[in-house]
């Protein structure tokens, strides 16, 4: 009888180590929300995933980062993309402590210009980015040049990005 | 023999560098100050700099670079005027601004065209040193890193590294890239014209926070007086005598970074010597663009650049910031 009740801890023993180890796994997926290359049409992932602590964003963005630091910034991932081998784009990912830090950075970077697109918990659109805000992550896509489809395109790598977040 | 010790004793004084800076030619041809009393800021347009792909057309940015040297210098035979802008024999540096990214960096086209110049003035390839931070902000450029001697280089304070010894004037306290104290005689200063989150405008004086190993140390207060601190350090206030400001493209807001939507063409070079009066002349620029575009001056919205003012004070005095004593040449 101890022989079978052993047999059994060993059993349950492994099983929560193998669950443990998938939802580690998970985590990880959802830690990387970019993106992997054509897994939005035309758009291929050029670049490395750097990630930026509060503390070293100054290393990415130097001069900009207090409105993130003021709005609880915790990390800032980013890659670059290409879209159908031309048109090049930055995607960044401000992972902020809460909604309301996304909130306030998304809203001061509102100009009149901008125009509403439904992506994420609030977004908006101009000619050359996107930027959307979905719980504490606030991701702005912005590409290097004006094509005639690139407001499209770019909307399309941030459904992308959003569906991953 | 000069030991280590003996060098940065001296880069700390700036001993060294104002005997180095007697061999220039330039600080005998052309002071910051003309016989006027002004100082000279020429700011030279094309608008048709950008080709029909959008892109910057080589020829119109050599050809405008020329417009603008030989306006500040007032020599028509442009080599003869680069002659008396630099020493030969030595190391000149190009001071780049990669911050913002490839979007909104100093554009390798003028770069190149300031090179071929310096070339064809005498500086031998080698002795033309482009540099910034590290290789990230060289590449978001267009350069290439490269560190052969024989070549024009083109490598950041991550390779070279910065001095041990940190240097302090007034609320600064930083180490200095040795780019900056080791390797250059004289530094072209080769910023971008932008807007700033936390300084207003950016642009001549405040590239200077590309040579430092804590640059995100000196923004409290709207980096004031920490921007007119850093350029009076001596080494600083007496290598980088020249700027050659890139206002080809530029943002209006949310910068420093690349933001499209802010994104504007001035079509035009800022040249000059006084880095207080070339700071004005771009606070000047951007804010009427601002205006234009129907958003607030710098100070209606509460971002005036500060230190500009700063450094025109009696205790930094590193130029004027009165339109009275700023010669403006448009071009």
């Amino acid at each position: 009888m101890k022989i079978v009740l052993k047999h059994w801890i060993w059993i349950i023993a492994a099983f929560v180590i193998v669950s443990g180890l998938s939802l580690v796994g998970c985590k990880k997926k959802s830690a990387d929300p970019f993106p992997a290359s054509n897994a939005v049409a035309g758009w291929e992932k050029t670049g490395e995933t750097r990630v930026f602590a509060a503390k070293d964003l100054w290393q990415y963005i130097d001069g900009d980062t207090e409105q993130y630091i003021s709005a609880g910034v915790v990390s800032t991932s980013t890659s670059d993309y290409k879209y159908q081998g031309q048109l090049e784009a930055v995607v960044d990912i401000y992972t902020m402590g809460n909604a309301a830090g996304a909130t306030k950075v998304f809203e001061t970077g509102r100009s009149k210009d901008a125009q509403n697109v439904q992506i994420g918990d609030a977004g908006m659109a101009y000619a050359q980015s996107v930027t959307f805000r979905k719980g504490p992550s606030l991701v702005r896509i912005v590409a290097y040049e004006s094509t005639p489809g690139a407001q499209q395109a770019l909307l399309a790598l941030a459904h992308g990005v959003e569906a991953k977040l | 023999m000069q030991n280590r010790r003996d060098f940065l004793k001296e880069v700390a004084t700036g001993a060294l560098i104002l005997s180095a800076q007697s061999k220039l030619g330039m600080a005998a041809k052309t002071d910051q100050h003309e016989d006027s009393g002004k100082s000279k800021v020429v700011v030279a347009r094309d608008s048709g700099l950008h080709g029909a792909d959008g892109q910057l057309d080589e020829k119109h940015v050599l050809a405008l670079l020329d417009k603008a040297i030989a306006s500040y210098t007032g020599r028509d035979n442009v080599v003869e005027a680069w002659k008396h802008l630099v020493p030969v024999g030595k190391v000149i540096g190009l001071k780049t601004n990669g911050l913002g990214g490839r979007g909104i960096s100093t554009h390798a086209v003028l770069i190149m065209a300031i090179a071929e110049r310096l070339q064809q003035a005498g500086v031998k390839p080698g002795e033309i040193l482009v540099w910034d931070r590290n290789a990230r902000d060289l590449e978001a450029t267009g350069m290439k890193i490269n560190t052969d001697p024989k070549s024009i280089r083109c490598y950041g304070s991550d390779v070279s590294g910065y001095e041990e010894q940190p240097v302090s004037y007034g609320s600064v306290k930083v180490n200095l890239s040795k780019i900056l104290t080791r390797e250059c005689a004289m530094v072209i200063n080769l910023p971008i014209l932008k807007d700033h989150m936390m300084a207003g405008v950016t642009f001549a004086m405040k590239n200077m926070y590309g040579v430092i190993k804590q640059p995100q140390e000196c923004h409290s207060n709207n980096c004031n007086p920490a921007v007119a601190d850093l350029n009076c350090i001596p080494v600083i206030r007496e290598k980088v005598r020249f700027t050659i400001g890139d206002a080809m493209t530029s943002v209006y807001n949310g910068g420093p970074g690349y933001r499209p939507e802010f994104f504007w063409k001035p079509n035009a070079l800022i040249v000059g010597e006084d880095r207080v009066a070339l700071d004005h002349t771009a606070w000047q620029m951007l804010d009427r663009k601002r205006v234009e575009a129907g958003m607030g001056t710098y100070e209606a919205a509460g971002r005036a650049p500060k230190y500009i003012a700063t450094a025109a004070d009696a205790s930094h005095n590193l130029g004027f910031d009165d339109p009275k004593r700023i010669h403006l040449m448009e071009v």
